[in-house]
């Protein structure tokens, strides 16, 4: 599959290649800025590289506990969530929907895992009530995108709406506090030294990654993207696994939603996973995938939600006010959208002739 | 004609959900007048436009872009970006308030072209863009101040004491102008070449394009005037509220895309009426009103009710969508 990416691809303009002196080197570089991984990675090697320059005791990590702390296993353990959500919004994207009722899912699965906690009911029940109610809304999206063949947009706008206003019917517009210890290891605690989250996350991606991999599964999900009308006379069920992209990032919301209730030992129907289906979206865009459909890396959408955290982790300590996060983020998704745009290179090559000769 | 065939007609045509939205909110009031003493009261119904002035011109606005085929997410955003660059023009830097009322506008304008040549130039999703101008805006709201501003100036406190005497009851200005607005919006979608280039343009793209309609420029104008409204929005909930703040109208851009749809606006752009606008708006309005007048009911049912009414509307509309398609 990698073959098939790197055709759709256009990634040969990562490098200044005028700035490699002999064909030969340019060839070996050009090859390497063919790999669709290599702008996420350079994004976030970019920004470590700042870090460590104007942060001192970057890169410290200890042993306390048995435990590994560190800034670095900070970035990690908070990106735990949206990488999750990340994961899920990638496949819907392949196939040219959209999910942005991420966020009110997380709501709903918090809530319901709360409840369930507080109820003195055992933990495998709280998780399984969870997980089936953001299933459940994976099923309502999408019935509405794929049987009903609504917008994706406003399809998963309706749940948005409305997920929160469930949540908060369930908590009778509480707050819930947690106070069980068993529910905080899923989102605080440690296995083997790292936190539990991580090994969360790298199971459930690892899982999917070779899932859609070793089977067609990848392939077809693909090919719903590139071409619905075509997948569908060439005999893959659309529908189905359309059906099956919706469900699976709400499943993998509901995960999210957990682990955040879990870590701050609460569920706030109001403001849990606030505006996380936007940060998914940006997530999986830096990843390198296509918003048009088609394109997807779900390792580049790991990568984008750790540069998203890494930027927040950033600019809380260098100490710039948190709100300068929301710009940066505009910005940064600006500038991906029109570097991503088909568009640009012919208007490049217009403008050339003119202001490009020196 | 039988009258069965007559009804199937009615149903088949692409009003009947713009329509329906009217005997729905007719039936709304109905039913709270019947259940509530005092709700079918005039003033209480002038209140409604009052107190969702702000929220009907967004929908104007929003009108014109869903009927572009297009989507416009930075509405909420840029409306609490124009209360605060104006609280903060008005408290730190003692602008008089016409200059600042100029800048607003003309800065929404600006905000709505610059996406709108984003969204042309580069051939990007009209969603992501006005995604990222939500982001844009809210970030900026913050950076200029993330306390709330109150806003003192004799001008706009004026303007939202001010109660002007109606048939019924009392109108405020910020009433009056919206409903301007919403007939301005109206002539022109209805009227003008400017509103046929905004329906060709919201049914095909393509087409509009071959027919030589000016594509760029419409769309342009577009995102422009949906700025523009939501500066003017701006203006009206400072007034409403006096004060600027980063927080204010949080999923308002959410509010004014279900009024435009339950108003009977196709999402897929190219079909309604920007009159629908004004019912959508109103459906909300009433629900709310409903909500507060019972007592019992929280605020969440607002969400979830909203919610429900998308579905139906959505539903609707596709389902009115194939017999025609068909045909």
């Amino acid at each position: 599959m990698p073959e098939r990416m790197n055709r759709k691809t256009p990634v040969t303009d990562a490098l200044p290649l005028s700035a490699l002196p002999t064909p030969k080197r340019r060839r070996v570089f050009a090859l390497m800025a063919e790999h669709p991984l290599l702008r996420p990675i350079a994004a976030l090697f970019i920004l470590l590289l700042i870090d460590v320059i104007l942060l001192p005791g970057f890169w410290h990590l200890e042993i306390k506990d048995g435990h590994l702390y560190g800034p670095l296993i900070d970035i990690l353990n908070r990106a735990a969530p949206l990488m999750l959500a990340a994961l899920g919004m990638s496949l819907v994207i392949a196939t040219r929907g959209i999910d942005v009722s991420i966020g009110a899912v997380v709501a709903i699965a918090a809530t319901v895992a709360a409840m369930l906690v507080n109820g003195e009911q055992p933990l495998v029940l709280a998780y399984a009530g969870a997980l089936g109610a953001a299933l459940l809304c994976g099923v309502w999206n999408g019935v509405l995108v794929a049987g009903l063949k609504l917008q994706p947009i406003i399809a998963t706008l309706i749940l948005m709406v409305a997920g929160r206003g469930l949540a908060q019917l369930l908590s009778d517009g509480q707050i819930l506090t947690v106070y069980r210890d068993d529910f905080f290891v899923l989102g605080g605690g440690y296995l083997l030294g790292l936190p539990v989250s991580l090994w969360v996350v790298a199971a459930l991606s690892l899982a999917t990654i070779a899932l859609l991999r070793k089977t067609a599964l990848g392939l077809f999900i693909q090919a719903v993207g590139l071409n619905p009308v075509a997948s569908r006379l060439a005999g893959l069920r659309t529908a189905t696994l359309i059906f099956g992209t919706y469900v699976f990032a709400a499943g993998c919301a509901g995960l999210a939603g957990l682990m955040i209730a879990s870590n701050i030992k609460s569920a706030d129907a109001n403001n849990a996973g606030l505006l996380l289906e936007l940060d998914a979206i940006l997530a999986v865009t830096l990843g390198g995938a296509s918003l048009a459909g088609g394109r997807y890396h779900l390792a580049g959408a790991l990568i984008g939600a750790l540069i998203i955290q890494t930027l927040t982790t950033t600019i809380y300590s260098l100490g710039v006010p948190p709100e300068v996060n929301m710009v940066v983020k505009a910005i940064v998704v600006f500038l991906l959208c029109i570097l991503q745009s088909s568009e640009l290179r012919p208007m490049l090559r217009r403008l050339a002739p003119r202001g490009g000769a020196r | 004609m039988t009258p069965l065939v007559l009804f199937q007609r009615w149903l088949r045509q692409p009003a009947f959900s713009a329509q329906v939205t009217v005997v729905l909110l007719l039936a709304l009031i109905a039913a709270g007048g019947a259940h509530y003493t005092g709700f079918a009261a005039p003033q209480v119904m002038l209140n409604l436009i009052i107190d969702n002035a702000y929220l009907l011109v967004l929908a104007v606005g929003m009108s014109l872009v869903i009927l572009s085929g297009g989507i416009d997410l930075s509405v909420g955003a840029v409306l609490a970006l124009a209360t605060t660059v104006a609280a903060w023009l008005l408290h730190h830097a003692h602008w008089p308030a016409w200059a600042v009322i100029a800048l607003v506008l003309g800065g929404g304008a600006a905000f709505g072209v610059l996406q709108g040549a984003l969204i042309h130039a580069f051939r990007l999703q009209p969603f992501i863009v006005t995604l990222a101008g939500m982001f844009l805006a809210r970030g900026l709201c913050y950076l200029i101040s993330v306390d709330s501003i109150t806003i003192e100036d004799p001008t706009f406190v004026l303007v939202s004491q001010t109660q002007w005497a109606v048939p019924g009851g009392f109108i405020s200005p910020s009433a009056a102008i919206a409903v301007a607005v919403l007939v301005a919006g109206i002539w022109l979608a209805h009227r003008s070449a400017f509103g046929r280039a905004v329906y060709a343009l919201g049914g095909n793209e393509q087409s509009a394009l071959m027919m030589g309609l000016p594509v760029g420029r419409t769309k342009l104008m577009v995102y422009g005037l949906s700025g523009l409204c939501a500066a003017l929005a701006g203006l009206l909930f400072a007034f409403y509220m006096l004060s600027g703040y980063g927080l204010h109208a949080q999923g308002a851009e959410l509010d004014a895309i279900a009024a435009v749809v339950i108003g009977g606006t196709m999402l897929s752009g190219g079909y309604g009426y920007v009159a629908g606008a004004l019912s959508g708006v109103l459906v909300l309005g009433v629900i709310q009103t409903l909500i507060a007048f019972d007592g019992t009911l929280s605020s969440w049912w607002t969400k979830i009710v909203i919610g429900a009414l998308l579905f139906v509307f959505c539903v609707v509309q596709r389902l009115l969508a194939r017999p025609a398609g068909q045909a």
